[in-house]
């Protein structure tokens, strides 16, 4: 076991900083100290910034985003094609997919996949929600952005099917999203070639 | 330049050289470090019983994704006493150009990190796939004496193992297929399952196990090529190679698509079934390799014991040679106590055909005699005292 150079404090607030994606407990540690030494530049109006989003962070309750405002920023922008939703598995590939800025559509967050080896099942994603949403806003086009893994490509699946009523066009990304794909990972390039080769499902 | 891009045009074309230029080992096996310098010619590994020579092949069959020659646990590679990290260093010569390659276990804050992970050229690579890009490693090891005669599961990782150097996106296929059989498993258990999910599930089912099926149908038919082209009673007999299981052999009579439409109608039909069973009753995580030896007409698992290993050494050495043509650089062959099993004359016919296709192919022997008639063709490792 190595020995504490700091008070609990900053142990703690080194150990929180090494759960944040991308920073192992090195980093962490270097980050920490970075943020003490410079207390007034970057830890107080931090520590403000993330006050402030534990107050107004909110999750959209049309499309399952994250923003400061229900609905969300995407939600309530005008300009976009109300008709046309694409549905991702988590708010980080909604973020990828805003980054490629190829689509002027909504989105539809499922909050994950189905997966019986996870004991995740059609009633813990917002299916039915999706479902709800796309008669009651005469969607016209619903593209399934779900990940090229086994389970998305089988949530995938099993959405076309709950929409096989509905007078709606189903299709999903097509090329460049390689197998086991993780749209998250992939650069802007590839996910716009994916989105304007998307196939009919 | 990677394998991908070379593929195409390739068949008749001679392949590169490329072979470890350098092998280095820390905390492997009975290996605290090791560095060892190489050229591209054969490397003899000579040494008593338990000196670490078949270690060190283990070592270079980590360069290719999977768990070893040895399928080992990783946790079981590092030496015992060490740190429970391990890690296993090469540097590529000729077509390689240079790559430097690492890969092992790393020792995170919680002690030894479960993933094997990969650097090429001292940059982490997302999986340890990204090695087919660069090299091939075939092997043979007495451990696989018993392939004919053994149980269907062996045979079948065999051919996916010879599917896998030809075809690098095997191995995600047979994963996408358990995945996807797994899941089903666990739904059927369930019994509340949702009958659209497991439609879906099955459509995925469907669709990497006929791919897996016709990857291997494919590997086959080329391997069965190879063979053909050496003498059928030489010293090596011509083996003759049949896929056995329903959805290969759907394949002969059909296109793909139709098969997928059949296994994806009987997964449903068989639902009941599969549930009582507590497993899929077909698929092709049933298939089989059946392997005569051609010269006989007799199926391997009724030929000798020195018959089922010529037969083994054909074949190994025929898919040495089609992995050459097909990724256009020659791989490297890791042959463990294969020489010194064999009578002077099938020996001498073996180190011939190793210099022919110019691959550096790694042997072991507890005795340097054997390959004395290799002479400057090959680099000579006594174990331990010369590493
Ligand atoms: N994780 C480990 N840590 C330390 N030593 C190990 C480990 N695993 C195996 N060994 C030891 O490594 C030694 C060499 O094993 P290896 O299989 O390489 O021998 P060999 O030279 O091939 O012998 P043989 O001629 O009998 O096949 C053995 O004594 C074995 O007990
Ligand atoms: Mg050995």
């Amino acid at each position: 076991m190595s020995r504490a150079v700091a008070g609990p404090e900053i142990e703690r607030l080194i150990q929180l900083l090494s759960k944040l994606p991308g920073l192992g407990p090195r980093s962490a540690r270097r980050a920490a100290l970075h943020l003490i030494q410079k207390k007034d530049q970057l830890l107080v109006p931090l520590t403000q910034a993330m006050e402030v989003a534990v107050d107004r962070v909110v999750v959209c309750s049309r499309c399952g985003n994250v923003d400061t405002s229900d609905p969300c920023t995407i939600c309530s922008d005008q300009r976009r094609d109300p008709h046309m939703l694409v549905v991702v598995e988590d708010v980080a590939d909604l973020w990828a997919l805003e980054r490629a800025g190829v689509l002027n559509a909504r989105y539809h967050v499922l909050g994950g996949t189905l997966s019986p080896l996870d004991g995740v099942g059609p009633d813990d994603l917002s299916i039915d929600a999706l479902v709800e949403r796309v008669s009651a806003d005469a969607v016209t086009e619903v593209i399934l952005a779900v990940n090229a893994t086994v389970e998305g490509q089988t949530t995938a699946h099993f959405i076309t099917d709950r929409l096989a009523g509905l007078p709606v066009k189903v299709s999903r990304l097509a090329h460049g999203v390689p197998v086991g794909g993780e749209l998250d990972y992939l650069d802007e390039g590839t996910l716009s070639a994916a989105i304007r080769s998307r196939t009919p499902f | 330049m990677t394998l991908h891009d070379s593929q195409l045009g390739r068949e008749t074309g001679a392949a590169e050289a490329l072979w470890l230029s350098a092998l280095g080992l820390a905390n492997f096996r009975n290996y605290e470090r090791l560095s060892l310098a190489l050229d591209r010619r054969p490397v003899v590994l000579t040494g008593p019983n338990g000196a670490g020579k078949t270690n060190l092949l283990e070592a270079v069959s980590f360069l290719s994704p999977g768990r070893g020659l040895r399928r080992a646990r990783l946790a079981d590679v590092a030496r015992r006493g060490g740190d429970g990290s391990w890690a296993v260093t090469a540097t590529l010569g000729g077509a390689g150009d240079d790559v430097a390659i690492g890969t092992g276990i790393a020792l995170g804050p919680e002690g030894p990190e479960a993933t094997r992970q990969l650097r090429l050229n001292r940059t982490p690579a997302e999986s340890t796939q990204a090695l087919l890009e660069h090299l091939r490693v075939v092997w043979l090891t007495p451990a696989m004496d018993g392939l004919f005669t053994g149980p269907a599961s062996d045979r079948r990782r065999f051919l996916d193992r010879l599917v896998l150097a030809v075809d690098p996106r095997h191995g995600e296929r047979v994963n996408a297929f358990e995945r996807a059989m797994r899941g089903r498993n666990r739904l059927l258990a369930d019994h509340t399952a949702d009958r659209s999910w497991l439609t879906a599930i099955e459509a995925q089912m469907a669709e990497h196990g006929v791919a897996v099926a016709a990857a291997r149908r494919e590997c086959v038919a080329l391997l069965a090529g190879a063979i053909a082209e050496t003498q059928p009673d030489g010293p090596f007999p011509a083996a003759r190679l049949a896929l056995e299981g329903t959805l290969e052999t759907a394949l002969d009579g059909a296109p793909a698509s139709g098969v997928e439409d059949r296994y994806r109608g009987a997964l449903a039909t068989g639902r009941g079934a599969d549930r009582a069973a507590g497993r899929t009753l077909d698929g092709p995580h049933l298939s089989d390799l059946a392997v005569v030896h051609a010269p006989k007409a007799m199926e391997a698992a009724s030929c000798s014991t020195g018959e089922q290993k010529a037969l083994l050494i054909g074949i190994v050495l025929a898919h040495a040679r089609l992995v050459a043509r097909l990724s256009g650089r020659t791989p490297i062959v890791l042959l463990d106590e294969v020489a010194a099993h064999l009578d002077p004359e099938r020996r001498a016919a073996l180190f011939a055909i190793l210099v022919g296709l110019g691959c550096q192919a790694w042997m072991t022997g507890t005795e340097p005699a054997p390959f004395t008639a290799l002479g400057d063709a090959a680099q000579h490792f006594a174990v331990p005292e010369d590493l």
